[in-house]
């Protein structure tokens, strides 16, 4: 009875543990990558190499070297001038409505694809922390 | 004679290789400018959808969510508006005042909407009447289901025919392999109803209930343009084809106009959809564009205020950010040119009640296309 009661406080531990913890990031980016085909792919393209001068290239891109700024612009939407790398760009990016989730695995799945890489991984907390 | 069926061949691959490129008319640059224009209310980010009240006063939809009163150039914004769900290339869409709108005060618009059970959203037709700065007697007309998250291909326009009906589009919705050839959904589409919102018993599919009866049209992939045409009194639409292929199409009912089995674009990735351009049964296009302009809004000019323009129809282009000018003969396109060349995103384009031709442009708001005198 009492290895019962053991076991199911760790199976239900297990449960509420999963159930606060961030997906995998292999699921995250997987998730990432469908969003980006539907909402990104358009203008930043199948490689993520972008349109040179009118859609700015998100593969070994130094916009993405600040992570917040980059949420920031997802979340938002980007008006302006920015510069990536030595390349001006003057464009409007609109908010696409995404949930804060989904900003999460694109986030993912653009940090780890086309020569990208990243030690951090973003969550839906991250995301959420994220203010206008 | 051997010699000749070689060269023969080698201009047919010739002029084959071309078509696989482009399809004429080439478009032209203005070689004079004979006008200028003026912004008549600016900062619109994406100014969708146009109607005039009257000759001083319009309605712009902008896609995030807002609706504008423009009254000699101030604009307001407009309370009232029902559930609007921003996502992807979705938002509040197109506005159109209704044929009988002096005796009704009838107003009819389309918006991407969360309405319904399910997740995500499709779009809807609503019509209102406007009360000050204040939308009343708001009802939903059509909701277009299921609901889904894709961010794609919403469409949507609104139009009327002489004999009082109004047409509106929806686009695949991100489906297509489902939505467009199938009758029994919605998305991929030009609807008819009656002016109250109710179905005309002489659509092409009522006799089905399985069918969704308010459909005219089928076969379509994301058509954001619309318009009567001024003479004939038919429906024409124009479409987003993928990589290649947009298209103009005069609208018949209950005809298949062939998305996804037939079209002359390809993938964005670049690998083909289909490897045909044709078949019986389905549709030809009027014209389509190939490199794709990625086209909005759709209007003909029908004054005298413009020197050679009278009765030639007007296109927005978003991805080479001008306004295309086509020459139309027999239904045949026979001259296309660059109207306000790189002036931004061209979203709508509209004439109105004065004979101007009144142009949104993305980032801008609505210009107005003046002749020099």
């Amino acid at each position: 009875m009492r290895l019962l009661y053991s076991f199911l406080l760790t199976a239900f531990s297990i449960t509420s543990f999963n159930f606060y913890q961030q997906k995998p990031l292999e699921q995250s980016i997987a998730d990432g990558k469908e969003i980006y085909t539907d909402f990104c792919l358009q203008c930043h393209m199948a490689k993520g190499e972008g349109v040179k001068g009118t859609f700015p290239p998100l593969a070994k891109s130094d916009y993405l070297k600040d992570i917040d700024q980059s949420i920031y612009a997802i979340k938002y939407g980007l008006k302006g001038l920015i510069k990536v790398n030595g390349v001006s760009y003057i464009g409007n990016m609109i908010n696409q409505g995404l949930e804060e989730e989904e900003i999460a695995d694109v986030m993912n799945y653009i940090l780890n694809s086309w020569g990208n890489s990243s030690t951090v991984i973003i969550t839906e907390e991250i995301v959420a922390s994220i203010k206008k | 004679m051997k010699k000749k069926n070689l060269l023969i061949c080698g201009f047919t691959f010739l002029s084959f290789s071309c078509n696989a490129q482009q399809n004429g008319p080439k478009i032209q640059s203005s070689t004079t400018v004979d006008y200028t224009y003026e912004i008549v209310t600016d900062n619109i980010d994406i100014p969708w959808g146009l109607t005039f009240l009257n000759k001083n006063e319009f309605l712009v939809t902008e896609k995030a969510g807002i609706l504008y009163r423009v009254v000699d150039g101030v604009k307001t914004e407009v309370q009232g508006l029902p559930p609007v769900y921003v996502r992807g290339q979705g938002g509040l869409l197109d506005i159109a005042i209704a044929p009988n709108y002096q005796e009704t005060g009838i107003i009819y618009f389309t918006t991407s909407s969360p309405l319904g059970e399910d997740k995500g959203g499709h779009t809807a037709l609503y019509s209102t009447q406007l009360e000050g700065n204040q939308l009343v007697n708001t009802k939903l007309l059509y909701k277009g289901d299921y609901n889904t998250k894709k961010g794609q291909h919403w469409g949507s326009r609104i139009s009327f025919d002489h004999q009082g009906h109004l047409y509106f589009s929806i686009g695949d919705r991100g489906n297509r392999e489902v939505n467009p050839q199938d009758i029994s959904r919605d998305g991929g589409k030009i609807y008819r109803l009656n002016l109250d919102g109710s179905i005309p018993a002489d659509n092409p599919f009522v006799d089905n209930d399985n069918n969704r009866k308010a459909i005219y049209s089928y076969g379509h992939r994301n058509p954001q343009g619309m318009i009567t045409h001024p003479e004939s009194g038919k429906i024409w639409v124009h479409e987003h084809g993928p990589r290649g292929g947009d298209e103009i199409n005069v609208i018949e009912a209950g005809k298949n106009y062939g998305w996804p089995i037939i079209t002359y674009g390809i993938n964005y990735s670049g690998t083909p959809i289909t490897d045909i351009t044709k078949k019986e049964g389905l549709e030809q296009p009027l014209y389509y564009w190939l490199p794709s302009i990625a086209p909005s809004g759709m209007a003909f000019s029908t004054s005298d205020i413009y020197p050679n323009w009278k009765g030639d129809l007007f296109v927005g282009s978003l991805k080479f950010e001008y306004l295309e000018r086509l020459e139309i003969k027999n239904n045949q396109v026979i001259e296309r040119e660059k109207v306000l060349d790189s002036i931004g995103r061209v979203r709508n384009i509209e004439e109105g009640p004065d004979g101007y031709l009144y142009v949104g442009v993305e980032g801008k708001g609505i210009l107005k296309i003046i002749p020099k005198s």
